[in-house]
């Protein structure tokens, strides 16, 4: 546990006014708030920091006891004194949708627990926000997962289809509300990894297939793989590296539609043969020789 | 609309620590929509979170009323375009190898 320099927090000086430390912490919050930074834990740690720093120092009698005994906050004695005083001396904390034990470690041995910081106003619990790691081949169909939270489980159905970044919202098991206000939300982003040969956007799946030179040359077919199966596929005679064919139906499922799949994209690549033999060279300089004529 | 999800207005004023005015400015900036039902006003409960980060905003953050609905506005073209760059994010991973 580190001592924190609230005026440096703030960036004001030791000598600054109470005016100064409104100020200071007015643009900071301003700039912080998670309001205004949805999603941005780099921001919501800055401003309980920020939080933190104000809630001393803007009450004259705690910002006298830090000046007095900050530094020194190891010697416990003197703070239990301190803590013993200071149990009433804050109010209204601006977290905004935190919860209330998330004071740094310095501030609750320097100032003890939260007491009553805020009045009788209701406010909704804070909202956790989770990721959760999927594969791609998990959310090609609708499952279902148990989630540990704060130590509940929570059971949730994971639609096919669901995209990689997409943030997902379940109401009410975030954290407590304050004096009898509604629960937050738990909010969820997932995050999809790919170790397929498929390549996804939205509902629509990529791939490369390897055509010999000899079915491209006079046509065939072929067995391709799909997401979940195999398909049997007619390839024209004279087709050329890099034709893309269209399986209509057999991409992605589409999110939230149930029966609904995209597409698949499936991009020739012409493989040359190599280690000709002998006849073979003899035979594809004729083919040569045929075609100059 | 269901009227078992509507809130009074008149306790979200005694719970909020507002006044009606608070509510009707947000209705004239097309913040929240207040809903009459035999002369007393609500607000749907679905409105709730938005109300709470506008009282948040104005409360903490001392932005006026009009700020917020800028605020608010700017958050959802920020939204917007963060669900367009993680799209194209996705899209691009179809060009990495």
């Amino acid at each position: 546990m580190a001592f924190i320099d609230y005026y440096k927090t703030l960036g004001i000086d030791k000598k600054a006014s109470q005016e100064d430390i409104k100020k200071a912490y007015r643009k900071l919050a301003r700039k912080y708030h998670p309001d205004l930074n949805p999603n941005d834990k780099e921001a919501e740690k800055k401003f309980k920091q920020i939080s933190e720093a104000n809630e001393v120092l803007s009450n004259a009698e705690n910002r006298k006891k830090y000046d007095q005994y900050g530094k020194d906050w190891k010697h416990a004695d003197e703070f239990n004194n301190a803590r013993q005083q200071s149990s009433s001396g804050f109010q209204n904390r601006n977290t905004g949708g935190f919860s209330e034990s998330e004071y740094s470690d310095f501030f609750e041995s320097m100032f003890g627990g939260a007491g009553q910081r805020r009045g009788n106003i209701q406010y909704k619990g804070q909202d956790f926000h989770a990721e959760l790691h999927l594969d791609l081949k998990d959310v090609y169909e609708t499952h279902k997962r148990t989630l540990t939270v704060n130590g509940k489980n929570i059971r949730l159905t994971i639609p096919a289809g669901v995209e990689n970044g997409q943030v997902i919202k379940i109401k009410g098991h975030g954290g407590e509300g304050l004096n009898g206000g509604p629960n937050g939300d738990l909010i969820i982003k997932f995050s999809i990894t790919n170790h397929t040969k498929f390549k996804r956007s939205k509902s629509n799946l990529y791939t490369t297939v390897d055509l010999d030179l000899f079915t491209a040359l006079l046509g065939g077919e072929i067995t391709v793989d799909t997401f979940d199966n195999k398909v049997k596929l007619k390839v024209k005679p004279e087709t050329q590296s890099g034709t893309k064919v269209k399986l209509k139906g057999k991409g992605f499922p589409v999110y939230k539609k149930d029966g609904t799949f995209g597409d698949l994209y499936i991009t020739y690549n012409i493989k040359l043969p190599t280690k000709l033999s002998d006849k073979e060279k003899e035979l594809f300089n004729e083919l040569a020789k045929l075609r100059s004529k | 609309m269901s009227e078992e999800k509507l809130i009074r207005i008149k306790h979200l004023c005694k719970n909020y620590e507002l006044e009606m005015s608070f509510f009707s400015e947000l209705h004239d900036l097309g913040v929240i929509e207040i809903l009459t039902v035999k002369e007393t006003y609500f607000i749907h409960e679905d409105e709730i979170n938005i109300l709470e980060k506008v009282v948040r905003m104005h409360k903490e953050l001392h932005i006026n009323l009009a700020g917020v609905d800028a605020v608010l506005n700017l958050l959802d073209k920020i939204n917007a375009l963060n669900s367009k760059l993680t799209d194209l994010k996705n899209r691009l991973k179809l060009y990495e190898e």
